[in-house]
């Protein structure tokens, strides 16, 4: 506390000393822009310990040391005049997102992030437009006692990327959650619409450097608000862990876009990690579809087949094995490795706690049991990951796709659980398959495959086919994910 | 600050991200992303401003809901990626010829 006593004083110093000086512009004491510098970088170590499960809860509280020097210095460097109704605020908001953080389940993570999203871009949206009716508290009055042009131009757009994140995150989470079809709808002429509506928010945006009338204002967030809910509602559910990580970035370039007009470093620094971190992500997830990020945010593409209902071609007649529950017990307690692939399937069905008591059963067999993870499985990037630690499967034996991929040929089984164009070997061999070049797991190699799939019906997102489940050493385990693993764990106990 | 600091912190910054993000580990990538989600939230500030400040009612309103906005994504971002690290365990190694598990590492 030594400290921010000390920036208390040193703020109250500076105001008295340069308050003739900066009658218009805030006063930049320079402890205060030490402060938020502080919590910039404890932001960044923040990001730093995600790089290993070891160090990841270290960082975690950096970002909430961070978090309580940005928000104790700015009560500490402003009128507290209504202090009783922001520690309400505090508590309302504090105390709903406690709860939703310990009650949400982890299947639900990609909505929830979704939702919190939302909150981000709305909140930007909220101070853009405090800022412009109260502009003296924020310091970015000139001298003629307007805003000044560079601060209206990073309102505008502070409010516009803080629009269209609300409301494309309102309609993943809708998708996302099963509120909403997660089909994709696709407008006629939507492009053009989009295109349009960008160019006419850009203009307004010029436009509000010369006049500073509330409907410029008003008109760019309703139509930046339009333009987040045309962008998503095109995308299919196979594309939300790149739409989950885009909104994820806009949050981040909406926050960036507020620092800036409040000349705020902590805010500035965060906004330009988050940003980059979503746009990263969504490099990742673009790449391990082999799509580019335009064909993605173009939308169309696959619609929602968690329930195993793809669009396009049903299965072909060729000639398929099916296998039973004993059958799967019996080839993977004789093997010597056995390799799970889990998808979105496994996540639905919530199969994670059975399939964890089954990789114990096998290693109380002295079976070898690994699972490999692609980056595109599930909703969000790492969903699979994190439904397999809340599994309590230790994540050392939890390996990505290229740390894994050459194990195939020395294991015995492939366990495929709620995945499907993640082993398509199409993706491999046919250049006119949609997912043609998409990084595949190469489970044709495993002496024996097994394919818990609900139907033959449904294809995978991508609505084709899939040369694995007709193999000779295929067998396909029709039924639910959940219930048939459950008879696997029987008769292996037996 | 003028606008030419403000945005070599923000050039420099995004290249800070990129590094580290980049080393972040696949395995952590939701949990990367509810806390990017908090941290993000410290656009809180700017509603405590324009909550603190006189001079515009209209302004305060704004600033208290932006800050019950931010407030659930700080406490809830913040609560949510601590519980899914928390999950995170390695492989109990079993000590031999003893009864305990030992802790990797």
């Amino acid at each position: 506390m030594g400290f921010l006593s000390a920036l208390a004083v040193a703020y109250e110093q500076v105001d008295i000393i340069e308050a003739p000086l900066e009658a218009a512009t805030h006063a930049v004491n320079p402890w205060v822009s030490l402060a938020y510098l502080i919590a910039g970088v404890c932001f960044i170590f923040a990001l730093r310990g995600l790089s290993s499960p070891a160090t990841s809860r270290k960082g975690n509280r950096y970002g909430m040391i961070g978090m309580t020097i940005a928000v104790v210095t700015t009560l500490l460097t402003h009128d507290i005049a209504s202090l009783p109704e922001i520690m309400i605020a505090i508590a309302i908001g504090g105390g709903i997102g406690f709860v939703i953080a310990r009650k949400i389940a982890m299947t639900d993570m990609p909505q929830l992030v979704a939702a919190f999203h939302s909150l981000v871009g709305m909140a930007a949206v909220l101070v853009g437009w405090a800022a412009y009716l109260n502009p003296g508290a924020f310091g970015i009055l000139n001298e003629f006692g307007t805003i000044s042009a560079v601060s209206r131009v990073e309102m505008g757009l502070g409010i516009a990327i803080g629009s269209i994140t609300f409301s494309g995150s309102v309609i993943a989470f809708l998708k996302l959650a099963g509120k909403m079809s997660g089909a994709p709808i696709m407008l006629p002429g939507r492009h053009v619409i989009n295109l349009g509506t960008l160019a006419a928010i850009v203009l307004l945006t010029a436009y509000f450097t010369q006049d500073q009338s509330f409907w410029i204002i008003a008109t760019i967030t309703a139509l930046a608000f339009i333009i987040g809910f045309l962008l998503i509602i095109p995308i299919g559910g196979a594309d939300m862990p790149v739409v989950v990580s885009m909104l994820n970035s806009y949050s981040g370039w909406a926050a960036a876009a507020m620092g800036f007009t409040l000349h705020n470093t902590a805010m500035i620094i965060t906004g330009a990690l988050v940003g980059a971190s979503g746009a990263i992500l969504s490099y990742i997830m673009c790449k391990a579809m082999n799509r580019s990020f335009i064909s993605v945010i173009a939308g169309g593409f696959g619609g929602d087949a968690g329930g195993g209902g793809g669009a396009g071609a049903a299965a072909s007649d060729r000639p398929w094995k099916r296998g039973s529950a004993e059958d799967a017990a019996f080839m993977m307690g004789q093997a010597e490795q056995v390799i799970i692939i889990p998808g979105y399937g496994m996540a639905v069905a919530q199969a994670q706690h059975v399939l964890r008591e089954m990789t114990d059963l096998l290693k109380a067999k002295g079976v070898n049991v690994k699972f490999a993870i692609h980056p595109v499985a599930g909703r969000m990037p790492g969903h699979m990951n994190v439904l397999l630690a809340e599994a309590n499967v230790p994540y050392d034996e939890v390996f990505e796709l290229e740390d894994i991929n050459g194990e195939f040929a020395q294991t015995d089984v492939a366990f495929i659980i709620g995945a499907n164009d993640v082993v398509n070997p199409a993706a491999k061999t046919d250049k006119s398959s949609p997912i043609y070049g998409m990084p595949v797991f190469d489970v044709d190699k495993a002496k024996q495959v097994f394919f818990i799939k609900r139907s033959m019906g449904g294809v995978g997102y991508a609505g084709v086919d899939n040369d694995v489940f007709y193999m000779d050493q295929t067998m396909m385990l029709l039924a639910d994910a959940k219930k048939m693993v459950e008879e696997i764990n029987k008769a292996l106990a037996d | 600050m003028d606008f030419i600091s403000i945005l070599s912190i923000f050039v420099m910054a995004c290249f800070v991200g990129y590094y580290v993000v980049w080393s972040v580990t696949p395995a952590l990538h939701t949990p990367l992303m509810a806390v990017t989600n908090a941290i993000s939230s410290v656009i809180i500030v700017g509603a405590l401003i324009a909550a603190a400040e006189a001079g515009s009612p209209a302004a305060k309103w704004l600033g208290l809901i932006g800050i019950v906005f931010a407030s659930v994504n700080i406490f809830g971002g913040f609560a949510v990626t601590e519980r899914m690290l928390a999950m995170y365990k390695k492989k109990e190694r079993p000590a031999p010829a003893k009864a305990s598990g030992v802790e990797g590492k």
